[in-house]
C-alpha cells in the first residue's frame, strides 16, 4: 500500500521567553543579519549561546503512514507529540523539513474544534464542513448521520455556547469522524465525554480505519485505548523518535523507559547502608515472575526481597511491608511471623500474585520489629515501581475505581431459565 | 486512474518551512468558497443576535451621526458643505463608514481567531475577506437609505457619468482597508501597542479625509497633505458624481488605485509570513 503521510525530517523551533520591548531591536538585528546573507542567525546550534532562549520541541522526525494505518502516538508530557500533530494538521509550520499528505485531513486538536460559540449546533455542524473544504451538498447528505451519532438532537438548534462540555466533545466529534476526511487526527478527546460515548468514538474510530480505509493519527496518555485501536505507534522522547513499529512492541519500549522506578537498591558494607545499630538494610529487590515480561502490569505476580545485616541477638523479630500509592495511602500492610534471631543476614520475601493490584505508582516500605511490637528500623519507600494498565479486549478506557483490583475473589452472575 | 485516486491527487498537500514570499492562493480561496459564505452569513447574523432593532442599527447609526453633524458642523461652526450639508454627511459618512469597518474588523483577525486558528487549517485570509464582504451588506442598505434622501433633495442633485465608477470606489476602500488590516493585524502579533492606536488612528484619520471639512474648504498651502490620502479622491468623487460639486481628478483617483495596489500586496506578503507561524508568539 501506498504512504498517505510522508514526514521527512520534521523539526521544530521554539523560542522561550518573552516579548517585550527589546523584541523590536531584536527583530531588527535579525532582519539586518538576514539582509546580510548570514543564515547562520537564523537556525542557531546546539552551543549557540542564544540557545537557552531556544528549545528543540521535534528534532528530525521522519515516519511514513500507510492508508488505512491507525498510527498511535505516545510519550510523555512535553515529548512534542502535539507539536507534530499541530505541524501535520498546519496549525503551524515547521523549522525545516517537509510533510507530503495525499487527502483531505481533519483534526480534533481539542474541544469543540473550531466551533463558534453563538451558532447553533447544526450552523456549526455546516461551518465545521466548511472548514475542512467541503460543499455544502456534501455536508447535507451526512447531517442526519451526525446528529444522530453525537446524541444531542434535542439541543441541535441551539447555540452551543449553552451545551454542556460533554455535548461540546460529542457534537464536534460527530463531525469530525463523518464528513469523511481520508486522515483524521485524534489528540486527547477522549478524556471528556462519559464512557459510553468513549466507547462510542473509539469504536467509529476503528470502524473508520477499517471499514473505509481511512488514515486515523490518535495521541494519548491512554495506553489501552492506544493499544485496542493502533496497529503501529511511534514513542516520542525530547521531540525524537526513540522507536516506531507494532504498537505492543512501543508500548512494552515506552514502558521499559518511563515507568519511573526503583526495583533494587544494595549495599556493599554495612557502614554505607541504612540502618541504625541493630539492623541495616543490605538489599531490597523486585523481581517480576512472568518471564516474557520487562516490566510490570495488573497481572503480573512479583516477588520481593530484603536482606539485612541484624546485629542483635537472641530476639523475637518479625517484618513488616507496607505497599503505598503515590498519595501515600498504604495499600496493605503484611507481617511475616515472628522467629528468634542471631546475628548475621536476615532474608525476607514477599510474594505478590497478579491481579491483585490495580494499576498506577507505589512505593514499598519495610519495618523490622522486635519483641511484638517494637520497631527496630523503618525503612521508608526502598522500592518505586508502576503497574501498568492491561484489560486484553475489554472495551472500557476509564480509570479502573478502587485500590486494589483482584479477580481472585468469586463473582458470579446467573439467568436460570 | 480510479475515481478516488483522481480525489486523493486532487488534494495533495505539502507542508514546507518555506514558501514564496507571495502568493494569493487564489484557487485555495476558491475551494473554501463556502466557508467564506458561511463566515459572511455568521458575521452578519451574529452581530444582531439578541438584538431588537436587528440590521436596522446598520440604518440608524449613519442617520443619527447625520443629524448630528449637520446640527454640530453645519449650523453652529458654519463649516461650508458641498451640496446640501444632509447629503453632504451621510454620503460621506457611508464611504468612510464602510472603510472603517473595513480596517477595524480586519485588523484583530489573528488574536480574535486565535482560537480557531489554533486547532484547524483552512486558509486564513477567508476571514478579513469575509468581513470585508459582510460589511458590504450594511454599505448596500445604506445606498438605499442615501437614494431615499437623494429622492427627497432632488432638486440639489447632479448625477454625473462619474456614478458609474461607485463599485470601483467601493472596491478600493475595501482593498486599502483589507490591505491595512491584515498589515495591522500581522504586526499585532509581536507589538500589541498597534492595537490601540488603530482604532485611535481611524477616528483621526476621518478628520483629514473630507468626511467633514471639504477639500474645497482647505486652504491651499496645506492642501499638498490631504493629498496624500488615498481616501479623500474616493469619498470627494463620490459626492461629485452625486451632486457635481467637490473636486474629481483623475490623477487623484488613479493615485488612490496605486496606493491600493501597494498595501495589498504588502499586506498579503506580511499576511502570508504571518499566518504559518503566528500560533507560536500568541
Amino acid at each position: 500500500m501506498e504512504n498517505i503521510i510522508e514526514v521527512n525530517n520534521i523539526s521544530k523551533l521554539y523560542k522561550l521567553g518573552q516579548i517585550t520591548s527589546s523584541t523590536l531591536k531584536d527583530d531588527l538585528s535579525d532582519w539586518w543579519g538576514r539582509v546580510r546573507g548570514n543564515q547562520s542567525q537564523m537556525l542557531p546550534d546546539q552551543d549557540n549561546a542564544a540557545s537557552n532562549k531556544l528549545h528543540w520541541a521535534l528534532k528530525g522526525v521522519s515516519f511514513n503512514v500507510k492508508q488505512g494505518d491507525v498510527l498511535g502516538i505516545i510519550g510523555k508530557n512535553g515529548a512534542g507529540k502535539s507539536t507534530l500533530l499541530k505541524i501535520i494538521s498546519r496549525v503551524t509550520g515547521p523549522t525545516t523539513g517537509t510533510i507530503k499528505m495525499h487527502g483531505r485531513l481533519a483534526s480534533l486538536l481539542e474541544v469543540g474544534t473550531g466551533f463558534h460559540p453563538d451558532l447553533t449546533g447544526r450552523e456549526n455542524i455546516y461551518q465545521n464542513g466548511a472548514i475542512l473544504g467541503m460543499k455544502r451538498g456534501e455536508i447535507k447528505n451526512k447531517l442526519d448521520e451526525i446528529i444522530d451519532f453525537s446524541g444531542v438532537a434535542k439541543f441541535i438548534d441551539t447555540p452551543v455556547k449553552r451545551y454542556s462540555s460533554g455535548m461540546f466533545v460529542r457534537l464536534a466529534f460527530a463531525v469530525a469522524a463523518h464528513l469523511e476526511p481520508e486522515i483524521l487526527i485524534v489528540d486527547e478527546v477522549l478524556a471528556v465525554g462519559d464512557a459510553d460515548f468513549q466507547k462510542k468514538c473509539l469504536g467509529k474510530m476503528k470502524s473508520v480505519a477499517e471499514g473505509e480505509g481511512r488514515t486515523v493519527l490518535f495521541v494519548s496518555h491512554n495506553l489501552q485505548a492506544v493499544k485496542n485501536l493502533c496497529n503501529k505507534s511511534i514513542y516520542l522522547v525530547d521531540g525524537k523518535i526513540n522507536s516506531i513499529g507494532e504498537t505492543e512492541q512501543i508500548i512494552n519500549n515506552y514502558l521499559l523507559r518511563e515507568a519511573k522506578r526503583v526495583t533494587e537498591v544494595s549495599y556493599e558494607t554495612p557502614a554505607q547502608a541504612p540502618g541504625n545499630s541493630e539492623v541495616k538494610l543490605k538489599l531490597a529487590k523486585l523481581e517480576i515472575l512472568d518471564k516474557d515480561k520487562d516490566y510490570i502490569d495488573v497481572h503480573t505476580p512479583f516477588n520481593l526481597k530484603f536482606e539485612f545485616w541484624n546485629f542483635m541477638n537472641d530476639k523475637e523479630v518479625n517484618l513488616s511491608l507496607h505497599v503505598m500509592d503515590i498519595k501515600g495511602e498504604c495499600i496493605f500492610n503484611i507481617g511475616t511471623p515472628i522467629i528468634k534471631v542471631k546475628e548475621g543476614i536476615l532474608f525476607g520475601e514477599a510474594q505478590i500474585p497478579g491481579n491483585l493490584m490495580n494499576d498506577g505508582n507505589y512505593y514499598i516500605s519495610i519495618m523490622v520489629v522486635k519483641d511484638k511490637s517494637t520497631p527496630v528500623f523503618h525503612f521508608e519507600e526502598q522500592l518505586h515501581f508502576e503497574v501498568a494498565d492491561e484489560r486484553g479486549d475489554v472495551m472500557w478506557y476509564a480509570k479502573w475505581q478502587g485500590a486494589v483490583r483482584p479477580t481472585f475473589l468469586k463473582f458470579s452472575i446467573e439467568n436460570p431459565a | 486512474m480510479s475515481n478516488s485516486d483522481q480525489q486523493k491527487s486532487s488534494s495533495f498537500i505539502e507542508i514546507k518551512p518555506t514558501y514564496p514570499l507571495f502568493d494569493l492562493r487564489i484557487k485555495e480561496v476558491l475551494h473554501y468558497r463556502y466557508l467564506l459564505f458561511l463566515f459572511v452569513k455568521r458575521d452578519f447574523i451574529t452581530i444582531y443576535k439578541q438584538t431588537i432593532l436587528g440590521p436596522l442599527w446598520h440604518l440608524l447609526q449613519p442617520l443619527l451621526t447625520t443629524f448630528i453633524f449637520t446640527a454640530i458642523f453645519s449650523h453652529f461652526a458654519k463649516i461650508k458643505t458641498d451640496g446640501p450639508p444632509t447629503l453632504f454627511y451621510l454620503s460621506g459618512l457611508i464611504m468612510w463608514g464602510y472603510f472603517a469597518a473595513c480596517i477595524n474588523k480586519t485588523s484583530t483577525t489573528f488574536i480574535s481567531n486565535a482560537g480557531v486558528f489554533g486547532k484547524v487549517y483552512f486558509p486564513r485570509i477567508t476571514v478579513p475577506l469575509a468581513s470585508v464582504i459582510s460589511n458590504l451588506l450594511s454599505l448596500s442598505m445604506q445606498l438605499i437609505l442615501l437614494i431615499f434622501f437623494l429622492l427627497v433633495y432632488h432638486h440639489q442633485v447632479c448625477i454625473q457619468y462619474t456614478i458609474l465608477l461607485l463599485p470601483v470606489f467601493i472596491l478600493v476602500l475595501a482593498f486599502i482597508g483589507l490591505g491595512v488590516g491584515i498589515i495591522v493585524s500581522s504586526l499585532t502579533i509581536r507589538y500589541r501597542d498597534l492595537a490601540y492606536l488603530v482604532t485611535f488612528g481611524v477616528q483621526l484619520w476621518m478628520y483629514g479625509s473630507s468626511v467633514i471639512i471639504p477639500l474645497s474648504v482647505v486652504p491651499d498651502r496645506y492642501k499638498f497633505l490631504f493629498k496624500l490620502n488615498p481616501v479623500i479622491p474616493i469619498i470627494e468623487g463620490f459626492r461629485y458624481s452625486l451632486f457635481g460639486k467637490g473636486a474629481f481628478l483623475w490623477i487623484d483617483f488613479l493615485y488612490s488605485i496605486a496606493f491600493t495596489v501597494v498595501v495589498m500586496l504588502v499586506g498579503i506578503i506580511l499576511f502570508n509570513r504571518t499566518e504559518r507561524n503566528f500560533m507560536d508568539t500568541i
